[in-house]
């Protein structure tokens, strides 16, 4: 009975969401590889949630990898860092994969060597304090790897009334296709540890737990190794998690692991926790070790439309074209390009964008997987309201948001929207839920703003 | 920027396979098992009225779509399954003419006039019976006996009001009793529901608060509640009204309450009201509550904070 009861309650997750198929298989075996350096990068001069930054360098300069070229006084905000070295050749507003046109700098190499990046300063963690951290961690232009981008250090900064105690780092990368933070799990677990303990350092937390799901077991077993090896085992635990999309979502895996809510409108913080990527930690770790900037990341370049689905890590700036020409290019059948997984993605009408900070992975369908849906009227399956793993009413919020009543949108919560797809995933009718509510979204801050 | 053709859209680029299509259809399909059943024990004539039903079903929906200018939408499924479930509540005998002005009624005044597929109010079937009902009693309440086909009452009028001896548990459940063409066989409407549980198309919380209910309260009321789950039109009304997508709550919570109510108000109609049965009337009194069902029963709210005060 005893094991019986094990076999249920041992997994953790949060309540409802779906289950999806991983297709995880093409890639996840394959190691990070070191992409080529190119020989031009365009840099938009904001690559995270929260204010945009102003360029310090102009047309003609001369820059060098790791430099700075980019800042803003705002407190919302990561610095942006050249990711090779050379000569800024434009600065001007140019299309990014997130969407709109901002401003951004190019930069052509020089065709010489790259200088050796410049130093920080290689810190040891003992001897920072947590407002050093802080400020090594936002010089370095760190923002959420996961695909969020909020700027880290603005995280490691809680209210002094807000007390933290335990420290999340979410290796549950619970969208289909990407392993890139798999990989990074098994291949930088010491970075991991290094980084989260930093992190745990800069909030005053006594605890840091690694939530993985349980399709990456051999994540899990190789970060628990390394804690050991470490000698970690009273300050880090590994936890897995039940495999069930949005488990990677910040509030269901803090309410899977801690069985806390993080209240509606609030941030994890309020609870007293801080969660953050496992490739964010790598990156934290890097910077304090060697006073690396935020200049590459670790993407997963897959699907049935790319001829070798890789891991790479690639430097900032580069263009999804020679990302793609290095795993083979793509596919006759390619048909449709995504930057992120395939149920929060954005799909891309071009490839002569440049890879961002955002940028988790480059997914491209096959014809044979793109279809062009048409939304019917919904017929009141409930099945969102099923899936919804905030606790929603999907079908409702998209009724009002047809007729743009947006009080009701707000009544029904739609500022608690996750964006994470399920109830458009699993509408029968095909209706594009999320897009209704990003668009109520929208509104309601638009009208916020102008009310203030 | 260079121009490729690749496909642009919003997310989730992927989607479950169940479309509402595909749900009407398994719908359809679980449909034939009850009307296997009508077929074997009221014979060919309830086979042809089956069909027929459907068959005037959806060309109504074809010819009041075209008429009002609207997309045809017959292959959604949506217009045969309402006609299969409209003969499925008719009795055996009834005139096919009679049949085509309930599967009309269903298709254009229930459902195509209050906006087509997923607008209506109430179920077009349930609905276009209570027509039938209103506008030839006697025709609506003319029941036979399986295989040779002699006039009878059904076992829950026998029993209600003549006081009578039922047919036995064992006939109640494989359908060899009186009664409308689908509701008798309760073994092939537990086939056809036990398909859409599997499907998860259905879920259980209307059905088994409808039968606990009317379960429970018959026994409280001092009748035999195996008779009273097994009689009547209550099996088809809980596993394939009751669950109806577009005229129940949508909240898990809702159609539980959905059920409940249905249950009070069939056990009510059936010992206080002055007809034998309840079933279809329970279920188009709650389908009026559904939009307050669904204004009142809202899910948790993740991270909600209470109010005080």
């Amino acid at each position: 009975m005893l094991q019986f009861s094990r076999l249920i309650y041992s997994m953790k997750t949060f309540g409802q969401g779906i289950h999806l198929e991983y297709k995880k298989e093409s890639t996840k075996a394959k190691s990070i590889k070191e992409a080529i350096v190119p020989n031009r990068v365009v840099l938009p001069l904001q690559q995270n949630l929260g204010c945009p930054g102003e360029a310090l360098v102009k047309v003609g300069d001369e820059v060098f990898e790791g430099q700075k070229i980019a800042d803003s006084s705002k407190f919302v905000f990561a610095p942006i860092h050249s990711s090779i070295s050379g000569k800024v050749t434009k600065i001007d507003k140019l299309p990014n994969p997130c969407g709109f046109d901002v401003p951004s700098v190019v930069i052509e190499s020089s065709g010489v060597a790259s200088r050796e990046s410049p130093v920080a300063g290689q810190r040891l963690l003992e001897s920072l304090n947590p407002e050093e951290i802080r400020k090594i961690v936002r010089e370095a232009g760190i923002v959420g790897l996961g695909g969020a981008t909020f700027p880290t250090h603005v995280k490691l900064t809680p209210p002094a009334d807000k007390k933290i105690d335990t420290v999340i780092i979410n290796g549950c990368e619970c969208e289909p296709y990407i392993t890139a933070d798999h990989r990074i799990m098994l291949e930088r677990a010491e970075d991991i540890i290094y980084g989260a303990r930093a992190i745990a350092k800069a909030v005053g937390a006594k605890k840091i737990i690694v939530g993985v799901e349980d399709n990456k077991k051999n994540a899990a077993e190789n970060l628990k190794f390394e804690i050991r090896n470490m000698k970690s085992e009273n300050l880090i635990g590994v936890e897995t998690v039940k495999t069930k999309y949005p488990q990677g979502g910040e509030k269901q895996l803090i309410k899977a692991m801690l069985n806390r809510e993080v209240p509606s409108g609030g941030l994890p913080l309020d609870i007293g926790v801080v969660a953050n990527n496992v490739g964010t930690a790598v990156a934290v770790a890097e910077a304090i070790k060697f006073g690396t900037p935020l200049i590459k990341r670790a993407i997963t370049i897959t699907g049935s439309g790319v001829k070798e689905p890789q891991n790479l890590l690639v430097r900032l700036g580069t263009t999804f074209e020679e990302v793609i020409a290095q795993c083979g290019g793509l596919t006759e059948e390619a048909a449709k390009v995504v930057m992120g997984g395939p149920m929060m993605g954005l799909a891309l009408s071009a490839l002569d964008l440049p890879v961002v900070k955002a940028t988790t992975c480059i997914l491209v369908l096959s014809k044979k997987e793109v279809k062009a849906y048409e939304e019917i009227a919904c017929i009141r399956c409930g099945r969102c309201i099923k899936a919804c793993p905030v606790g929603l009413m999907p079908n409702f919020l998209a009724d009002y948001a047809k007729i743009k009543d947006w009080d009701k949108t707000e009544e029904y919560h739609v500022a608690d929207c996750i964006e994470c797809a399920c109830c458009a995933y699993v509408c029968p009718s095909r209706i594009f839920l999320v897009q209704y509510f990003k668009i109520a979204k929208r509104e309601l801050q638009l009208r916020k703003a102008v009310c203030k | 920027m260079q121009v490729n053709n690749f496909e642009i859209s919003v997310g989730p680029h992927i989607r479950d396979r169940e479309d509402a299509k595909n749900i009407m259809w398994w719908v359809a399909f679980a449909l034939l098992f009850p009307a296997a059943a009508a077929t074997y024990f009221f014979g060919l004539k309830a086979l042809i009225l089956i069909i027929f039903t459907t068959l005037v079903a959806v060309a109504s929906e074809a010819v009041f779509e075209w008429l009002a200018k609207r997309p045809i939408t017959i292959s959604d499924g949506s217009a045969a399954v309402t006609g299969m479930l409209m003969a499925l509540i008719l009795p055996p005998t009834l005139p096919l003419w009679m049949a085509a002005i309930g599967a009309i009624a269903a298709v254009v005044l229930v459902k195509g006039l209050f906006g087509g597929l997923g607008f209506n109010i109430f179920n077009p079937a349930l609905a276009a019976r209570a027509i039938l009902l209103a506008s030839w009693p006697v025709a609506m309440t003319t029941w036979i006996r399986p295989f040779d086909a002699v006039t009878t009452a059904t076992p829950l009028f026998l029993v209600n009001k003549m006081y009578e001896i039922a047919p036995s548990y064992w006939n109640l459940f494989i359908g060899n009793r009186a009664g409308s063409l689908g509701e008798t066989s309760v073994l092939m409407i537990l086939i056809g529901a036990g398909i859409l549980f599997y499907k998860k198309i259905i879920d259980w919380p209307a059905p088994t608060a409808y039968i606990g209910t009317v379960a429970i309260m018959t026994y409280l009321l001092g009748h035999d509640p195996l008779f009273g789950i097994l009689s009547g039109g209550l099996m088809i009304g809980a596993f394939f009204m009751a669950t109806d997508y577009v005229t129940t709550p949508v909240t898990v919570k809702g159609r539980f309450i959905f059920g409940l109510g249905c249950g009070i108000m069939t056990v009510l109609i059936r010992y206080f009201g002055g007809f034998p049965e309840g079933v279809n009337y329970s279920i188009l009194l709650m389908n009026i509550l559904t939009p307050i069902i669904d204004k009142s029963v809202r899910p948790r709210l993740f991270g909600e904070v209470k109010k005080r005060g």
